[in-house]
């Protein structure tokens, strides 16, 4: 069934796959039996939905993908699903997800972690997968505030957030996940957000089929704790003109009349299009080598939200540390001669200095 | 053949002194090697400053290394050295108070200079003013010896210097008739590349050897007999290496992949080391990012169906806890290696200490119980190892192994074992559905547990049709599902702790060493006191007084018979490296109020200085009963 190419298919190389003969999975073949219990209206939802339709369509044997998270609202995600999965603990699915992947290459894994399970608690752990480029599908729910705890500004709250424990408006300057996660050099980095389904589903396609940490940054509401905070990216005269949507190898456009552009300083800028010299207008390139142009983009967002580049800002290919080390493994074995036997445990265990007592 | 006189010594017990520069540690570890091939029991004590490289010359400098042999069994490192290689002022004045009078001493004269002798404090040079005239001194200009050995090589005086290890270890050899043939194969695997550099090593270790045959200063050389050992073959090993070795050999029988993940932490690193060269053998090393993520790495392949172990101290222990709970609640197998060292906090990382074992009991959040063992020797490190791996992946749960600086350094013969005549460690996978629902079709329930061991199935992605999530969250009884139901957790808490109490079912009754039966004080002891206590027992029934003595392997939970144990003895005396924690345990749970010992020096206990506890314990049981 499948007419993916095999470079398509590089993120779940080594992953069984169903039968083309059986009949086709479904939505309903990854719903668990448990009962979704996260607040009415609130946007994940529209990401599990999203998960369990498109999951279906990647091929994969249900039984081959697990899905880890922390700890968090969105981290209740892995029991909706009927896959393997496990709700670790607060910040270190990352890590949890790298001894898996790296000890099984034939499992899809995916890590389930929001703003502060990701970017607080766990920020070690995540800079670390993405600079290894352990082959996960990361999904960071961001909704800018902590839910689960009831609403204490969270690292990417902007600076003057009044929260339960920000009285009078917190100091911390924000995190740009974006920005962090180009900056530690990780091979896929993509924004969505959980209104828009298409464009959801899109890129976490792109995401699945990326060998390698693929970083996705989803902008999800929370109604209770910090409702409305995307309403600028959904409002219908808004968006166009803020959304800046990231095609591969088009220009970056804002609304009808604007495109990004280098300045002579080299910087990039919003400017109407009838004023941009053609050479300086940006063609998105995903793939190029140097981030430095992606880091650029994710750097348009002020913090305002005035421009919010939304899409895929980087994928390009770099061997992933769970192939390197399974490789050195496998290279040990076969140089050795296969798998060890008895005969070279025994050998290992003398060593190379032994006596008689006889 | 020598032309001076033998004199035969049925032990010895030398120290290596210098500075942290002048390859002390290498000099004992070849010595050691000597020493095994000839067939004496043995053991030994690295003992080196947690600073990589302190200013030369200085006390906090002094690196060390002792080593025991004898024709007989050797339980310790050895209290007082019998000869003091002091290859500085530094390693004299740090190491004297340690050497009875009467003992020798073998001085480099050459670093004795005014400033080096001002460095430690020295107003004059003790080898000159008398200060040492207890002593038998052997006054040697190793440094200048060693340059004028290697007059004829292309090598700077720097270079030429660095060679005066080799001097020593080779006089040393002369003087306790040790073969240098595997000292000189050593050597050339290690300069194989450095063809200069070997010779002058070499040349080094010969002008040793031969100073001793040919200077008048030494009259004699001493020869120790092969110790009587059970026949077989035998190799040195340390502790780290002996716990690398069993985790390969458990993972092996288990016919597991095995994972460590880790972060480097003295002294526990070389068990990283050891087992990343181990690839070969199906081995997995991932040097973590930190500590918390190294034993996430190893939850995360057992999760997988692997073997997930992760190596530490104890400052590493105190990071791990949270996923150690995390292990407990998900009740997947994991093994956790703490080798010890002294605390709190950064402590004395390259000093030996028995204090993390409440952290390993209790330190974690809610009631989370996992298995506790130690090893009592370096080579039991092999053992503890295989002991680990049974516990953890039959009873699916955490197992924190407490090692500590003394046996992962130090080292002693081992009997290496037949792979085959090793435990079975086979695991079983859930293939398939254990249960049937309400309408009788056939169902995967995760936490359906083992009605004899309390273990819930090892059911790993991959396998279709037992796809389940598991959590920190309290899951309901055989489901598996989250539950905040409060009769729920009341059973899952005790259920969890009834696992951990069932392993007492699968260990031997702890056994008593009493030839006479007679004794009426038990000496207890757990971990690396192993061999200091057995010393100071055997003293003081030298001295034909009777005391018992027993040693914990298991610590939690521990053996069965331990209460009726404790209760059987008019005293019970507990020595431990730490504050009395064994002590608190054993009083809690069996309300035996033991007579604590403890100290807590960096340091193992000197056997005499237990036998002396020992024997006033004796004195005082007897006095009170009259």
């Amino acid at each position: 069934m499948s007419t993916k190419t095999e470079l398509e298919l590089q993120g779940t190389r080594g992953v069984p796959r169903v039968d083309p003969e059986a009949p086709a999975q479904t939505k309903k073949d990854f719903t668990s039996d448990q009962e979704v219990r996260w607040c009415p209206g609130c946007g994940d939802y529209a990401v599990l939905a999203a998960v369990q339709g498109f999951l279906p369509e990647l091929g994969l044997r249900r039984e081959n993908i697990v899905f880890i998270s922390g700890i968090g609202c969105s981290s209740r995600f892995p029991y909706y699903l009927d896959t393997y999965g496990m709700h670790s603990i607060h910040g270190r699915a990352p890590a949890i997800a790298t001894g898996l992947a790296t000890s099984r290459e034939d499992l899809s894994v995916w890590v389930i972690t929001g703003d502060g399970d990701a970017l607080s608690i766990g920020g070690n752990h995540l800079i670390h997968a993405m600079r290894r480029n352990v082959n996960l599908t990361i999904l960071l729910f961001n909704n800018k505030i902590y839910g689960l705890t009831k609403g204490q500004y969270s690292p990417t709250s902007p600076i003057g957030s009044v929260t339960k424990s920000t009285p009078v408006g917190s100091v911390d300057q924000p995190f740009n996940p974006v920005s962090l996660a180009l900056g530690a050099e990780a091979t896929f980095v993509a924004r969505t957000m959980d209104s828009d389904r298409n464009h959801l589903t899109t890129v976490l396609r792109a995401a699945a089929e990326h060998r390698g940490t693929a970083l996705v940054e989803i902008y999800q509401n929370c109604p209770i704790f910090n409702d409305g905070a995307f309403q600028l990216l959904k409002d219908r005269d808004e968006k166009e003109a803020r959304i800046l949507n990231l095609v591969d190898g088009e220009p970056v456009r804002s609304g009808a009349e604007h495109v990004v552009a280098r300045q002579d300083d080299g910087r990039l800028a919003v400017v109407p299009e009838d004023g941009a010299a053609p050479d300086s207008v940006l063609v998105h390139d995903a793939g190029a080598d140097d981030p430095s142009e992606a880091f650029a983009l994710s750097r348009l967002d002020d913090g305002s939200m005035t421009h919010i580049p939304m899409g895929i800002f980087r994928a390009v290919n770099r061997p992933t540390y769970d192939d390197l080390v399974r490789a050195q493994v496998d290279g040990a074995r076969s140089s050795a001669g296969g798998p060890a036997a008895d005969d070279d445990l025994q050998t290992l265990l003398h060593g190379s200095d032994t006596w008689q007592v006889s | 053949m020598s032309s001076k006189p033998m004199q035969r010594l049925d032990r010895v017990v030398i120290r290596f002194a210098g500075d942290s520069g002048d390859g002390m540690q290498l000099t004992g570890d070849r010595f050691t090697s000597e020493t095994a091939s000839l067939g004496n029991d043995l053991s030994t004590l690295p003992n080196f400053p947690a600073e990589i490289r302190a200013p030369a010359g200085t006390l906090p400098g002094v690196s060390s290394f002792q080593l025991h042999f004898a024709d007989h069994d050797v339980l310790t490192p050895g209290d007082h050295p019998d000869v003091l290689v002091a290859m500085n002022p530094a390693a004299l004045k740090a190491n004297l108070a340690d050497l009875p009078r009467g003992g020798t001493i073998i001085v480099n004269t050459d670093e004795f200079s005014k400033r080096n002798l001002g460095k430690v404090g020295y107003a004059t040079n003790p080898i000159e003013d008398g200060a040492l005239e207890s002593w038998h001194v052997h006054e040697i200009a190793l440094t200048s010896i060693t340059v004028e050995a290697l007059a004829d090589f292309g090598l700077t005086r720097k270079e030429k210097e660095r060679a005066k290890n080799m001097l020593a270890l080779g006089l040393l050899s002369w003087m306790y008739s040790r073969p240098l043939d595997g000292t000189e194969a050593f050597l050339r695997a290690k300069f194989a590349k450095a063809p200069e550099i070997l010779e002058a090593n070499l040349t080094a270790l010969r002008a040793g050897f031969n100073y001793g045959e040919t200077t008048e200063d030494f009259a004699v050389r001493f020869e120790v007999a092969p110790a009587t050992m059970p026949p077989g073959t035998y190799r040195t090993i340390t502790g780290n290496a002996a716990m690398a070795l069993g985790l390969v050999t458990a993972a092996h029988r288990a016919g597991l992949p095995l994972l460590l993940g880790s972060y480097p932490i003295t002294p526990a690193s070389d068990i990283l080391h050891t087992l990343s060269g181990m690839k070969r053998f199906g081995v997995t090393t991932l040097q973590a990012e930190d500590e918390i993520a190294a034993v996430g790495m190893a939850l995360g392949a057992s999760f997988g169906g692997a073997l997930g172990v992760t190596s530490t101290s104890g400052p590493g222990l105190a990071l791990k806890a949270e996923t150690i709970g995390l292990g407990v609640s998900t009740e997947l197998p994991l093994v956790i290696l703490d080798i010890q060292r002294g605390g709190p906090s950064t402590g004395l990382p390259t000093k030996t200490e028995q204090s993390d074992l409440l952290q390993a009991i209790h330190g974690r959040n809610g009631e989370s119980p996992v298995a506790v063992i130690a090893p009592q020797s370096p080579s039991d490190c092999f053992d503890i190892a295989l002991e680990a791996v049974r516990l953890a992946t039959t009873y699916r749960t955490p197992v924190i192994v407490l090692s500590d600086g003394y046996l992962a350094n130090g080292s002693e013969p081992w009997l290496v074992p037949t792979l085959t005549d090793l435990p079975d460690l086979e695991v079983e996978f859930a293939t398939g559905p254990n249960d049937t629902d309400a309408k009788g079709e056939p169902v995967f329930h995760p936490f359906l547990r083992d009605p004899e061991t309390l273990a819930r199935p090892w059911a790993v992605p991959g396998t279709a049709g037992l796809e389940h999530r598991i959590g920190g969250i309290e899951k309901a009884d055989v489901t598996g599902h989250i539950s905040y139901d409060p009769d729920n957790h009341d059973k899952m808490v005790r259920l969890r702790q009834g696992k951990i109490d069932g392993i007492a079912d699968t260990i031997p009754d702890l056994e008593v060493d009493d030839p006479s039966g007679e004794a009426r004080v038990l000496v207890l002891g757990w971990g690396s006191t192993y061999g200091p206590i057995a010393a100071a027992t055997r003293l003081v029934r030298a001295t034909g007084i009777q005391v018992a003595r027993a040693h914990l392997r298991h610590l939690n939970p521990f053996p069965k018979n331990l209460g009726e144990l404790l209760r059987s003895y008019d005293r019970v005396v507990v020595p431990e490296m730490n504050l009395g924690q064994l002590a608190l345990l054993l009083r809690g749970k069996f309300l035996v109020d033991v007579q604590s010992h403890t100290a807590v020096r960096g340091l193992p206990f000197p056997a005499t200085d237990l036998a002396e506890v020992l024997h006033k314990a004796v004195a005082q049981t007897l006095e009170g009963v009259q």
